[in-house]
């Protein structure tokens, strides 16, 4: 897909963390975003006092936006793979096809212990990662597209032989307490089909990059993205995008950036002035499908970013067009693939 | 607000009031799909339009259903009913962002969650709507369902309300547990048979304190569990006689539970066929059934009980002859039914049709319409009926399931509200902005540390 196709223009994602949990200061924030001309909107679900639940706060922001993708973050280590399925097949539903997913599994004793778990660790989680992103794959893929037929003549609203049962059962390997999942879905195929899968970099490997549409690449410092993303990018083939992750803290209303205080570790952000961000976002470009900013302070940076540095960029031909009406999938060059059930002879009955 | 006293006293008071809400249920045979003006199931317009008709309709609350497993007929996925619906807090957070006084209401089982999650994403869906948050307390854990979830079926039935209690104590720690807007919280910690839970809630409390707790289950147990734990509940007695003798054992249930004659407020279930005339309204009812219930429909209703293959037979012909399969039949479409009382009841049925002349089609009819959760009329005649409702105290409102999507409300908000808004019985205002206010419910005391188990974190 898209370096290649796409002459190296690429894709601008924000984190909105900050923006609060009221419907106002989302809607504010997500709309601040789209019309500053960002390609996505990620929402993060690291357990924090005050933090809103991700989906929920994605979903609020289907209803008042038009083409910006709606992204949120879902852990799969604690949650039941059934009701995430679902709850983003919902948001695919709400946003009109907007809808993506970060798949993530972090070490989190915290979350363990708040549903009574044991703490899963290392190679486990990405596991865990994996099994829960197959059992979506397969539950969006479990009603065919046109499996609701509302057919009078023969009274069917449904289409049985459409309908297929997922069938998962974790691999004998699997580290944590195995688990099957039957199917099939409660809610008709996505908008999309599929959502499009993002995981950070750290699971690639339990989780195969042909079970992912893109990885989320991180580095110690801005310098070292660009050589990150690449090797990445050798590891994962063609067909799945690479998002950079960076931090940004810029010069802001007087202030410059390097004497603003945040929250970010030394040396892993980009400080500075919006003309050098432009720079730094083009050469980036160059090399990662995507970039995802996590401005140091919503309120400041975005202002700053919709002002001084999307339309530069925009201008240097190093952004993809905003898509109007279009899908996440769309965005990353993807195809609307057919169910994997499509050509089986037989529906759940055989 | 004199409600504050209402709550307290042993002996009920009626409001003199009735309010409505909306269940948008999903997968029922009640919905119909096969007219021309039958919407999507799954469009987020469809959605939108029924929940802003309601708010037009000053509609103190707008309901999702939930079915955590498809319903299933003959071993295949259920077929002739709509079907198909999308998650309720989700749906629920995006409307959110297109209404502004409705109250949001999520079904959600205390048996495929885990009460930490599920109290984070309500205390979510809750700040997010301004205090609009409700949770229809539900307890499906049939190990059918469990077939879906990681920890599988896991729970007797006997047992469903035990561990609800307990879910739910746990669930209203969790939103008691922030100090002040700003913290610190406190650390709940709950050892169950079940499960355990041990979190530091990240939620401060929202604009109605917590979300509103309804709860749909009528056998006693559910009952007392209703008593002593919710709000508002959910109930399966629409019919007037039935009606009052529900409020009399809810009250005795509520006052023995300590929580005073008023504290719980009563919902049911209903339907709604009206027109300007009662005979426009009685031809409308006939067009409703017939497309509620079809042929296809009314052969598979047999089938469950015959638990065999009847497409041979005429809908509009006389009951099988031929006798049911005796075995245990699933529970999958929600009922267990068992199979040993399946001949005794087919020769039951066959009597009762042959005795009325009923066919097929006519039979299964009278045996699945809410015969008494529907209201069929004239606007006036209906007003008056209802006001007699709000007059005596029967219910508390009305939770009204539209049979078309999304144009089901429009007679009733256009016509019926302003009829009942004349007799003095209805809202002419949302009372406030979160549902608690709408509904004329008290805020909830903040525990004390201790009463909490608090732990420090
Ligand atoms: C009016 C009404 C609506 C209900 N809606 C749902 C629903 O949407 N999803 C669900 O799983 N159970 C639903 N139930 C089932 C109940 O919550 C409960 O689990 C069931 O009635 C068994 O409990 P019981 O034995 O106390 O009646 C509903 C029940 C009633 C009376």
């Amino acid at each position: 897909m898209s370096t290649t196709d796409n002459n190296r223009a690429g894709f601008l994602a924000i984190e909105l963390d900050g923006a609060g949990w009221d419907g106002a200061d989302i809607s504010r924030a997500v709309l601040a975003a789209e019309s500053a001309g960002f390609h996505a909107a990620t929402f993060t679900d690291a357990p924090a006092p005050g933090r809103a639940n991700a989906l929920q706060r994605a979903a609020f922001a289907g209803p008042v936006t038009r083409s910006i993708a709606l992204v949120p973050e879902v852990d799969t280590v604690y949650t039941e793979p059934f009701h995430i399925s679902t709850q983003l097949a919902s948001l695919d539903y709400v946003s009109g096809g907007r809808a993506g997913w970060i798949a993530t599994a972090a070490e989190a004793p915290g979350a363990a212990a708040a549903v009574g778990r044991p703490s899963v660790t290392g190679a486990a989680l990405g596991q865990e990662a994996a099994a829960s992103i197959e059992v979506s794959r397969r539950l969006w893929d479990s009603w065919e597209d046109d499996a609701v037929i509302r057919d009078v003549a023969t009274g069917r609203y449904i289409d049985v032989d459409k309908l297929h049962y997922a069938d998962f059962e974790t691999p004998a390997d699997f580290a944590g307490s195995g688990y099957s999942v039957k199917g099939p879905s409660i809610i008709p195929r996505p908008l999309q089909g599929q959502l499009p899968v993002l995981v950070p970099a750290s699971l690639l490997g339990e989780v195969p990059a042909d079970a992912v549409d893109a990885v989320l690449v991180s580095a110690p410092t801005p310098e070292l993205l660009a050589a990150e993303v690449l090797d990445v990018r050798s590891r994962v083939g063609a067909s799945v995008a690479v998002i950079a992750e960076l931090d940004v803290v810029l010069d802001s209303r007087g202030q410059a950036a390097a004497s603003r205080e945040t929250a970010f570790d030394g040396g892993r952000a980009f400080a500075g002035t919006a003309a050098a961000l432009t720079d730094f976002l083009e050469s980036l470009l160059a090399a990662a499908d995507g970039v995802r900013l996590h401005p140091a302070s919503l309120a400041l940076d975005l202002d700053e970013l919709g002002r001084l540095v999307l339309p530069e960029l925009r201008r240097r031909g190093a952004l993809r067009p905003v898509l109007q009406d279009g899908t996440f999938r769309d965005l990353l060059g993807l195809e609307r693939p057919a169910s994997r059930y499509a050509s089986a002879a037989a529906g759940t009955g055989k | 607000m004199t409600q504050h006293n209402r709550a307290k006293s042993d002996v009920f008071q009626p409001t003199g009031q009735i309010q409505f809400g909306v269940f948008f249920q999903g997968v029922n045979s009640g919905t119909i799909w096969k007219a021309a003006e039958s919407g999507s199931q799954t469009d987020f317009e469809s959605f939108r339009r029924i929940a802003q008709t309601a708010e037009r309709g000053l509609f103190a609350a707008f309901f999702l259903g939930e079915g955590l497993r498809l319903r299933e007929h003959l071993g295949r996925p259920h077929a002739l009913d709509v079907v198909g619906r999308p998650d309720a807090q989700t749906m629920l957070a995006a409307l959110a962002s297109v209404t502004r006084n409705i109250g949001l209401v999520a079904t959600q089982n205390t048996t495929y969650n885990d009460p930490a999650d599920l109290a984070h994403r309500l205390a979510s869906l809750d700040l997010i709507s301004g205090g609009r948050a409700a949770w229809n307390i539900v307890t499906t854990d049939n190990a059918w369902t469990g077939a879906n979830f990681r920890r599988g079926g896991y729970l007797d039935h006997a047992d469903r309300y035990r561990h609800a209690e307990a879910f739910v104590e746990t669930a209203k720690r969790i939103w008691d547990s922030w100090e002040t807007p700003a913290g610190p919280a406190r650390r709940v910690l709950h050892e169950g048979q079940h499960y355990t839970v041990d979190v530091t809630p990240r939620l401060p409390r929202s604009a109605q304190y917590r979300p509103v707790l309804f709860q749909a289950g009528d056998s006693p147990e559910g009952r007392n569990f209703a008593a002593r734990q919710a709000d508002v509940i959910f109930s399966a007695h629409p019919k007037f006689d039935d009606a009052v003798e529900f409020r009399k054992d809810l009250v005795e249930r509520s006052v023995a539970a300590g929580r005073g004659a008023n504290a719980v407020q009563i919902m049911p279930a209903s339907e709604f066929i009206l027109a300007a005339t009662a005979q426009e309204a009685a031809e409308k009812k006939e067009w409703v059934r017939s497309l509620q219930i079809g042929p296809q429909q009314a052969i598979a209703y047999l089938e469950q009980f015959w638990g065999r293959e009847l497409s041979a037979y005429d809908p509009d012909g006389p009951l099988p002859e031929i006798d049911p399969v005796v075995e245990e039949t699933s529970e999958t479409r929600g009922s267990g039914f068992h199979g040993a009382k399946a001949r005794q009841l087919a020769d039951q049925w066959r009597a009762e049709a042959k005795d009325k002349g009923l066919s097929i089609r006519q039979f299964v009819t009278s045996k699945t319409a809410r015969i008494d959760a529907t209201f069929t009329g004239s606007y006036t005649a209906v007003a008056d009926h209802l006001a007699e409702y709000a007059r005596t105290g029967a219910v508390d409102g009305f939770n009204i399931s539209p049979w078309l999507v999304p144009t089901g409300l429009d007679d009733i908000v256009n016509h019926l509200v302003p009829e009942l808004q004349e007799r003095g019985v209805y809202p002419t205002e949302y009372g406030g902005s979160t549902l608690r206010e709408n509904l004329g419910l008290d805020a909830p005391v903040r525990s004390s540390d201790e009463a909490a188990g608090a732990v420090r974190a």
